[in-house]
């Protein structure tokens, strides 16, 4: 293959990675948004949604009905577990950031190792519902002027579009949600000033609880989505957290629009850069640079600096 | 006042010897190993529990202790002693680094910055396998582990050299927190805007804070590699960062007693209950979350809040 055909592959393999990423990071950046404490357990509920996407597609039998049922149960099964974590939990520590992080610590390491006990060290698979692979024309200047021609090994497949399709409709639905929706103002409502909200009426643990819900179903639906290409492992959270936490620094705490800017940046550059260079080196480069953002520019790429 | 203190630390470390005498073989070796990782966790204790900075990254200390002394010892052939004094260096100048780095950054920030710090140590120890050799590590060979003329292989003295260690790191906790210098830290830890106001140059308190918690977590790494003769990757990982954090939580943030009781009750969790699941990371999880919920002030931090409120 060529440079540019190949460029070209890497790009796509790249545009799943990043809209994998976007989903996660989405969930994390809208908890720390709005609660304003980082979870680091968000990486297990990426997990748990993947394994739970093993055994539910097992009890509801394959295909794209099978696949159906699992892209609607699992995010709500992890989001529940994240409600009542919320509830039992961090409701308890009073939402305060040192203890949140602890806490969530240990959340970590209990559901992983309850993964362990229940799933096993093995890592599995699902079938993708539909699996058609779908060659891409590429320009070649000959001396007739341009012509498309079909080079050999370009190709995606149509799984990996439905990904990328999902994970647009699904951002815009939570854009939509975010501004244009009672919900989405109570949310943000909550995210500007926690006591003036609850001077208004607004029932801020319940919002908590729900925004934790949510964004640990985002994470979930990440992982379910990413289970046909990957397989399900208990260890597959802290790579995602990691990376979902890059593209959150990057993008600016808090800040959507910036963390999907940064998704596509660190999704598409993650593509092309391990291809070039050795991935221990490439993820030194990366965590480092996160390191050396939050140190000299704090508020992010994107973000505003506080007043 | 001062009597009362000086007798419950001095009995502490009177107690502990006479425990050398007493204790069968097993207990006797894991308290050899639980005095190495109590200076591990004091040097913890000293950021987080008496300056209030929660560092999510001090495995790199450690590491940088156990690995600057295995490889001036494996590769320069220094002697033990060189070799242990390195490790402290390469710890020291280390937290020096990442301090002037890490702390323009506060609060989540700050961890989040240590972690990632942590973690490329931990991926750069792996990346330079070739004199690392990576996953595997370096086994230190016995003959090299003499420190003295003290043969290191030597259960016995092992003991005796890992309660030296602990007598050290403790008396010098115990003097520095008694000092204006420590009741600074404790001042910033309070309230720094205040600490500011009055004076005192915070930025350089807590800098010389991450530097002596960064000696600290070097010298217990060192001697932890020398005396268990293996310097491994495994002690750069983020469990190692975490550790610390739940030894410090469980035995009484800013307490100078705490960190070994801490240690002590953990690694006696972890091996009774390793015993019956394979799952130990389990209970660390559920003692986190317990901690967090019930007992935020660790086991000699609800004994100072009962009975003793003296204890420093």
């Amino acid at each position: 293959m060529e440079f540019g055909p190949y460029l070209m592959l890497a790009a796509l393999e790249g545009a799943v990675t990043a809209a994998v990423l976007a989903l996660m990071a989405a969930g994390l950046s809208l908890v720390f948004g709005v609660m304003r404490v980082v979870n680091v357990a968000h990486g297990e509920f990426y997990m748990l949604g993947a394994v739970l996407a093993f055994v539910v597609a097992g009890m509801a039998g394959g295909g794209a009905l099978g696949f159906v049922a699992v892209l609607v149960a699992v995010p709500l099964i992890v989001a529940a577990l994240a409600v009542a974590a919320d509830v039992t939990v961090l409701k308890r520590v009073g939402y305060d950031p040192e203890r949140t992080i602890v806490a969530t610590i240990g959340i970590l390491y209990i559901v992983q190792q309850v993964t362990l006990m229940g799933y096993g060290p093995d890592a599995r698979p699902v079938a993708a519902p539909f699996n058609q692979r779908i060659a891409l024309p590429w320009v070649e200047w000959g001396a007739g002027g341009p012509s498309l021609y079909w080079p050999w090994g370009l190709s995606i497949t149509s799984y990996k579009l439905f990904v990328i399709g999902a994970a647009v409709v699904v951002l815009a639905l939570l854009w939509v949600l975010m501004t244009r929706t009672r919900i989405g103002l109570v949310m943000r409502a909550t995210q500007l000033d926690r006591e003036t909200a609850q001077a208004f009426g607004i029932p801020v643990e319940r919002v908590y609880a729900l925004v934790f819900g949510l964004g640990a179903g985002l994470a979930a639906l990440a992982g379910v989505l990413i289970v046909p290409i990957q397989q399900a492992h208990y260890l597959m959270g802290g790579d995602a957290l990691l990376l979902s936490f890059i593209v959150v620094i990057i993008g600016g705490l808090g800040s959507l629009s910036g963390t999907l800017i940064a998704a596509l940046l660190i999704g598409l550059s993650d593509g092309i850069l391990s291809v070039f260079f050795s991935p221990t080196l490439a993820k030194i480069v990366a965590t480092l640079l996160v390191a050396l953002v939050l140190v000299f520019r704090p508020q992010g790429l994107m973000g505003k600096p506080e007043r | 006042m001062t009597a009362r203190i000086l007798a419950l630390h001095g009995g502490l470390l009177a107690l502990l010897p006479a425990l050398h005498f007493l204790l069968p073989v097993y207990h006797h070796g894991n308290l050899a190993r639980i005095m190495v990782l109590a200076c591990y966790a004091i040097g913890y204790n000293l950021l987080f529990g008496y300056t209030g900075l929660l560092s999510l990254g001090h495995a790199m200390f450690f590491a940088a202790g156990m690995y600057g002394m295995g490889m001036a010892l494996y590769h320069l052939g220094l002697g033990a002693e060189l070799a242990f004094l390195a490790g402290i260096a390469a710890a020291g100048g280390l937290a020096l680094v990442v301090g002037l780095l890490a702390l323009r950054t506060v609060g989540v920030a700050f961890m989040i910055v240590t972690l990632m710090f942590s973690q490329a140590f931990y991926l750069a120890i792996l990346l330079a396998a070739r004199w690392t050799r990576g996953d595997e590590g370096l086994v230190l060979a016995g003959a090299d582990r003499v420190l003295f003329g003290l043969d290191l292989t030597d259960p016995d003295i092992r003991f005796l050299l890992a309660l030296g260690l602990f007598a050290l790191c403790l008396s010098a906790t115990l003097w520095l927190v008694r000092r204006p210098f420590g009741r600074v830290l404790v001042a910033i830890r309070e309230n720094p805007e205040r600490a500011e106001l009055l004076g005192y140059d915070i930025f350089r308190h807590k800098l010389a804070a991450v530097v002596m918690s960064g000696l600290f977590s070097g010298a217990a790494g060192a001697a932890y590699g020398l005396m268990f003769g293996y310097v491994g990757a495994s002690f750069a990982e983020v469990h190692f960062s975490i550790f610390p954090l739940l030894w410090v939580l469980l035995g009484g943030a800013g307490t100078v007693i705490g960190p070994f009781f801490g240690v002590l009750f953990m690694f006696y969790l972890i091996d009774i209950s390793s015993g019956l699941t394979p799952a130990y990371m389990l209970v660390a999880g559920v003692a986190l979350v317990l901690l967090t919920l019930f007992a935020p002030q660790g086991l000699m931090g609800e004994v100072r809040r009962r009975w003793l409120r003296w204890l420093p």
